[in-house]
């Protein structure tokens, strides 16, 4: 499904991305960790089309086509989705008008019939549920005046209305007391299905005691140092980022 | 000074005609005598330069160089015409004016109980004196405002409103101002409005300027509304004259006690358009609320100068101005708010946000807070600034394409002036020409 090759990207002319190499099939989910600055917010960044971010080496293939010639908002109708790790508060846009307008670009995309305002609103009504959220906080403005946790809850409410193929979770667990960070968990393994993956970049193995993990990739200056299973997780938590200084060739 | 004379010029003359054919119509002593001490001002002030600390950012340099007629004659629009400006059928009072004059065929204005009046200026002039004579021109410095002194040596005609005490307009009431002129003759028309509010009386009333023709017009508009004790008014004055016109207003609001009185202006046309806004709540208890809005492009130019004068105490007065500008468009805000020495309690609000489009739109904003009392709340706040580039990518990440984004920030900056608007025809109408405006400069970019 996707296909990240020798990936050099930075962002006004600092080179923060140094080679990034991954792969990820359908119906996986990854894990991405590493200390701050290693390079996590800034891959995400690059795969969900961000301008400010340049890419200067490699390629990544999305369904074998090129991804970095895509538009932001062709990527997202293509099924890529990216919860943000800080969701941007937009006054005067109201929640549910935003959604609907972009689940009917992605559905148009489709070739799927857009959906009327009653079909809609029964959608959103069974992800609401799924998320623990209030209804209420779908009426506001987007994101405006809501806690982090709210704001996180907000980001899976839109992956489970916008069905993406390729979900990538920036930092989504990051500033989460534990009862946000089991109902953010909760929507992600709703949603995790064999049509489906997921990468999920994180700081913490916390996360990935509640989200069911494939593979789990370890980021170091720019480069993925280390790939395993589950276990890896475990020991990063236990033994730190330390340990990983020397960067060791990557497990495939 | 020699400049001066030379732009006043065409005035003088215009104003010589203007004179003799009044007096021929048997028009009140004190009424001439009003317009004569006007025109002495405005000779006296002359138009104002950019040398002129209230003026700076707004030349009138191009008004005084076209050679304006007075306009004296007008064509009667079409009904499908005046539709166009009337917002379909308009449910209440509808008075329409052909540059400046008032037009009894083209207006809707049924009898209305309790004595409530709303009709022609001239008319009132003749047969109301007595109500319109202690308020014409009483509250405006028309002294020293070159363009209010103008339309009062100029007054003739217009709207009068009149609320008895304890009576409720329950429809909005539309005066529809059109200017006519001529691709040959330019023409000025200086219509005039009193607004007389008795105590607990309450009516909504919206102010429309459009152009029937392409071409350079000048209007100069003044309103006078007066609010007493506990009156409740809500006035509009919507702009929408030709990308040509020249437009001149000054809106001059006087609340008694406990009186509450909003104000919104919206400018969407003109080439050139100044307003002024000025309230003065001369009364305890007293509300008072100026919002505006401006939508421009191109060379367009919108200078808004509001002022309140808090001359009693407890009261309120929120003030909110926001602007879109695109192209080389140009907008000028400038709030004054006056806090005089036993206006205690005082709680004021001023805010004025501009939205940039473009890389060549430019604004100045000018909050002038001038405060002799301790014991108040007073807060400003301007903000000029572009799209975020955040919220931007945030929508198109989510599928949303980048016109459509930047459609759906611009639309969500308006929203909380456009939300506001309680006549619901002219909200309507705001927001169309806000998605007109919009695909415009879509095309342009």
């Amino acid at each position: 499904m996707l296909e990240i090759k020798n990936l050099h990207a930075g962002i006004s002319g600092k080179d923060i991305l140094q080679g990034i190499n991954l792969k990820v099939n359908t119906g996986e989910v990854h894990a991405i960790m590493g200390p701050n600055g290693s390079g996590k917010s800034t891959l995400s960044q690059v795969l969900a089309g961000r301008e400010t971010y340049e890419v200067t080496e490699g390629e990544i293939l999305y369904h074998g086509r090129d991804l970095l010639e895509m538009a932001p908002e062709d990527r997202a109708r293509e099924g890529i989705f990216m919860a943000f790790q800080y969701p941007v508060e937009i006054p005067g846009v109201n929640n549910t008008y935003f959604l609907k307008a972009a689940l009917n670009a992605i559905r148009k995309h489709r070739l799927e019939p857009e959906l009327d305002a009653m079909d809609f609103l029964k959608l959103v009504r069974a992800k609401l549920k799924l998320m623990d959220m209030d209804e209420s906080l779908i009426n506001r403005s987007v994101n405006e005046g809501f806690s982090g946790g709210e704001k996180k809850r907000n980001e899976i409410f839109q992956m489970a209305v916008l069905d993406p193929k390729l979900a990538i979770l920036d930092e989504t667990d990051s500033g989460l007391d534990i009862d946000a960070l089991k109902s953010v968990a909760k929507g992600v393994n709703t949603l995790r299905s064999p049509e489906r993956a997921m990468i999920v970049i994180t700081h913490y193995q916390r996360l990935l005691n509640y989200i069911v993990h494939d593979f789990v990739h370890v980021l170091s200056v720019g480069k993925i140092v280390k790939s395993g299973g589950k276990e890896l997780a475990l020991d990063l938590e236990a033994k730190g980022y330390g340990w990983l200084e020397e960067p060791v060739s990557p497990v495939r | 000074m020699i400049e001066t004379i030379q732009e006043t010029e065409n005035y003088i003359s215009s104003f010589a005609s203007f004179e003799k054919s009044r007096r021929a119509s048997n028009d009140s002593a004190w009424l001439n005598e009003l317009r004569r001490s006007a025109l002495d001002s405005f000779l006296r002030l002359g138009f104002p330069t950019t040398h002129n600390e209230e003026w700076r950012f707004t030349s009138v340099a191009p008004i005084t160089k076209v050679p304006f007629k007075l306009a004296t004659d007008a064509r009667d629009p079409g009904s499908a015409e005046l539709m166009s400006f009337t917002f379909g059928t308009w449910p209440g009072i509808q008075l329409v004016f052909v540059n400046g004059t008032y037009s009894a065929t083209l207006s809707s204005n049924p009898a209305q109980p309790n004595g409530v009046f709303a009709g022609s200026l001239a008319e009132a002039l003749e047969k109301q004196a007595d109500r319109v004579q202690p308020h014409l021109a009483q509250y405006a410095s028309v002294s020293e405002e070159p363009f209010a002194a103008l339309n009062t040596a100029f007054v003739s005609d217009g709207a009068f409103i009149y609320l008895p005490k304890g009576c409720v307009v329950e429809e909005p009431i539309h005066l529809l101002f059109l200017s006519w002129g001529e691709k040959s003759e330019s023409r000025v028309c200086h219509p005039r409005i009193l607004v007389l509010a008795e105590a607990n009386s309450q009516a909504r009333i919206l102010e429309s300027y459009a152009s029937l023709e392409q071409g350079v017009s000048f209007t100069n508009a003044m309103t006078e509304l007066v609010a007493e004790e506990n009156a409740f008014v809500d006035h509009y004055k919507l702009q929408r004259e030709s990308l040509e016109a020249f437009h001149v207003s000054t809106v001059q609001v006087q609340l008694g006690r406990s009186a509450n009185v909003s104000t919104q202006s919206i400018s969407l046309g003109g080439s050139l358009v100044r307003n002024h806004v000025n309230a003065v709540l001369g009364g305890e208890g007293g509300e008072a609320t100026l919002n505006g809005f401006y939508l421009v492009n191109g060379r367009q130019h919108v200078d808004n100068h509001t002022s309140i004068d808090h001359a009693k105490p407890h009261c309120n007065s929120h003030e909110l101005y926001k602007g879109i500008l695109d192209g080389k468009a140009r907008g000028v805000f400038n709030g004054r708010i006056i806090v005089r020495p036993d206006a205690q309690k005082t709680d004021s609000k001023q805010t004025n946000k501009n939205l940039i489009l473009s890389e060549e739109a430019l604004v100045n904003t000018n909050p002038q807070l001038e405060i002799y009392a301790d014991d108040v709340k007073c807060t400003h706040g301007a903000t000029i600034g572009q799209l975020d580039a955040e919220a931007i990518f945030y929508l198109r990440s989510r599928g949303i394409d980048l016109e459509s984004a930047r459609h759906l920030l611009t639309y969500a900056f308006a929203g909380d002036f456009i939300h506001r608007l309680k006549i619901e025809p002219l909200r309507l109408a705001l927001e169309s020409s806000l998605f007109a405006r919009l695909a415009e400069g879509e095309e342009e970019r």
